[in-house]
């Protein structure tokens, strides 16, 4: 049970480079706070700062109203899952999960017993006297969270911890993770690259991006109410469409169309914008009926693919447009083209993916109606990135 | 198919002249040690007549006349002592070559690379000198100093390689789950790093219980006197007699505990006990 404080905390490596800039964060006893961010964010170094392993360069890092700042990660009284589990090779899974409590000098009676009980939490009672080495991915990853749990820690720290399993595992483990963490109401930091993990597990999220941190919020916050480019990009699968806009004369002018500004809710302002739109805003005009004449532009555009789910059908289409240009989406598309290798840009096209409803009948290669849902309209200022969104 | 099976032929020739080559001096030296002295010179590769006199030979007199049994036990003794030092400090030393950053790495490991490469031969003569000033010629430490000398950069070198394949992650759980810096070590890494440790322990051991050149130069007595340079003074059973075969028995006795010594820790010396440390 306890409170974990960044104030200003500051990572500089001896090469002179920033991991982290003056991070402030505070975690809520017993709060699931997720750490998210491409990779080279600063995420995995500000939770190995809170862990101890890695020294704090500036700022101040309290735990349960206590500066740890100079203590070493064995008196912070904190446990770690890390991402690839780093479990004893020489040891049991018995005397993996036991370890802690044998180095704290607890008798014997007492470790067998909340080993025991831990086993019985994460279904490992089986496993007990097996070696790492002989067990399943998904099992050695519970063994990691069992040698975690059994000392009832202040918190727990979490790297990346099911980034090394299946893409199903994962998702069962994600449950699992969840559900531990509201039993144990154990104040617990989880660092992840993964959006997805980000929106499902995290009370809160922190968003990170070089060092800096970009928004904390709860997951709807951050998806309903990105504060700037990135965040906006990066939160939500698939991602965000941008599109570049321009104010003049209390109208936005869209590729897609034009709307009033007065319903958006932004800052009045003439000049260029950047327009994001979510692909579950636009639709089908078949489908939609009625609310096309209430709000919302309609357009024409050619399907360019189409892909059915079954419960979701998504399709791209690509507007005419100059591209939308911003360091902070750079980042993001970077980070897509590394890990799936699509996400490429045709010059002087802006590729733009639209949830539909299943029922929809739109087809490749053919000429569609879509409709937008311009009052779900994001607006950003192409210089700083942050949204234009009134306060 | 057929090409792995013809592969596999040609590999087993191979190994088997390998062996061959290498068994042969020795299944040599065994003949000789079990012939009476009147067979030695009969040419034969299998003796005509089994005897183990010169085994007896080697061991008659106890302690105090035998010129092997003492000689054995400073061997061992030497070779025992020096092994534990230099694997203690070698892993002291490897482990911060391998873990930390610190200004000298280089030169520690450079120096390290040079000592090894020394020849032992220039050192013996000021080391015959200084032994006798300090009163360390003919003692265990006499003997014991110059082999941690030659033997420490050999352990550091194999150590280096076992600590670096050691995932760094592990000896962070272990700070985490509350073990100072000495029990991670101690607790965690030495476990994992045993079979490097025990390939180290057993390449210093062979190292000191084959050395000649500082035995036969820096000892005078059996005080100290360890079996290859007891080798050397080996009397026959009259001066017209060449001590043949208990030289010949007394090296196959020295080959013993070496072969018992890899024997014993072959079954440690495993690879993948960091299997399952990690992912993969």
């Amino acid at each position: 049970m306890s409170e974990i404080v960044l104030d200003g905390v500051t990572k500089t490596f001896a090469d002179g480079y920033e991991a982290v800039k003056d991070m402030n964060l505070d975690i809520q006893d017993g709060e699931f706070m997720i750490l998210v961010g491409p990779s080279g964010c600063g995420k995995s170094t500000a939770l190995r700062m809170i862990a101890g392993l890695e020294d704090i360069s500036e700022g101040e890092l309290k735990i349960d109203g206590e500066t740890v700042n100079d203590r070493s990660p064995k008196d912070r009284d904190i446990a770690m899952v890390f991402q690839n589990y780093a479990l004893y090779p020489h040891m049991t899974v018995r005397e993996n999960m036991g370890f802690a409590l044998k180095l704290a000098g607890v008798d014997k009676a007492e470790i067998d017993k909340k080993v025991e009980d831990a086993a019985r939490t994460l279904d490992l009672e089986q496993h007990l006297d097996r070696r790492p080495a002989n067990l399943s991915g998904g099992q050695r990853q519970r063994v990691a969270m069992g040698r975690a749990i059994v000392r009832d820690p202040k918190a727990f720290l979490m790297d990346e911890p099911l980034s090394n399993l299946d893409a199903k595992l994962r998702v069962q483990m994600r449950t699992e993770v969840a559900k531990l963490q509201s039993k144990l109401e154990t104040t617990t930091v989880y660092v992840t690259h993964d959006q997805t993990e980000a929106m499902t597990l995290g009370d809160r999220v922190a968003v990170m991006r070089a060092g800096v941190l970009q928004q904390v919020g709860t997951p709807a916050d951050l998806y309903n109410n990105p504060k700037n480019l990135f965040v906006a990009g990066f939160i939500g699968s698939p991602s965000m469409n941008f599109m570049p806009a321009e104010i003049s004369g209390g109208k936005l002018k869209l590729p897609i169309g034009e709307v009033d500004l007065g319903d958006l809710g932004v800052e009045q302002r003439d000049g260029q914008v950047i327009a994001g739109l979510r692909p579950e805003n636009f639709e089908d005009t078949e489908v939609i009926g009625d609310l096309r004449e209430e709000r919302g532009v309609t357009f024409e555009a050619e399907i360019d693919l189409v892909e059915s789910l079954g419960s979701d059908l998504f399709a791209y289409f690509h507007i005419e447009s100059e591209g939308v240009q911003s360091d902070q989406l750079a980042d993001i598309v970077e980070e897509s083209l590394e890990e799936t290798g699509a996400g490429e840009i045709r010059e002087g096209h802006e590729q733009i993916v639209a949830r539909l409803d299943p029922t929809s009948k739109v087809k490749r290669r053919e000429k569609a109606e879509l409709w937008a849902d311009t009052a779900k309209l994001h607006l950003f200022d192409p210089e700083s990135g942050e949204s234009l969104r009134d306060k | 198919m057929e090409h792995e099976g013809r592969d596999y032929a040609l590999w087993s020739i191979a190994i088997v002249l390998v062996v061959l080559f290498a068994l042969i001096p020795v299944l040599w030296l065994i003949s000789i040690s079990l012939k009476p002295p009147d067979e030695l010179t009969d040419q034969r590769f299998i003796p005509q007549s089994v005897s183990f006199d010169n085994y007896k030979s080697l061991f008659e007199g106890g302690i105090d006349d035998s010129p092997f049994i003492k000689p054995l036990i400073n061997s061992i003794a030497i070779a025992l002592i020096t092994t534990v030092i230099s694997i203690v400090l070698a892993s002291f030393c490897a482990y911060a070559i391998a873990r930390l950053e610190f200004p000298g790495k280089r030169l520690i490991l450079a120096g390290a690379l040079a000592i090894a490469m020394f020849p032992p031969i220039s050192t013996v003569g000021p080391l015959f000198d200084m032994w006798r000033a300090l009163g360390l010629y003919d003692t265990y430490p006499g003997l014991i100093i110059p082999y941690l000398t030659f033997s420490l950069p050999l352990a550091i070198y194999v150590l280096v390689a076992f600590f670096r394949e050691i995932p760094w992650e592990l000896e962070q759980a272990a700070q985490v789950d509350g073990a100072t810096p000495f029990q991670a070590f101690t607790k965690v890494i030495v476990p994992l790093a045993a079979p490097g440790v025990f390939t180290a322990a057993i390449l210093v051991f062979i190292f000191c219980w084959n050395d000649f050149l500082f035995a036969i130069s820096l000892t005078s007595s059996d005080a100290s006197r360890t079996v290859p340079a007891a080798l050397a003074f080996f009397t026959g059973e009259s001066s017209f007699t060449a001590p043949t075969g208990s030289i010949a028995a007394a090296a196959v006795v020295v080959t013993l505990p070496i072969i018992v010594f890899v024997l014993f820790f072959q079954r440690r010396i495993v690879a993948g006990l960091t299997a399952g440390a990690v992912k993969g």
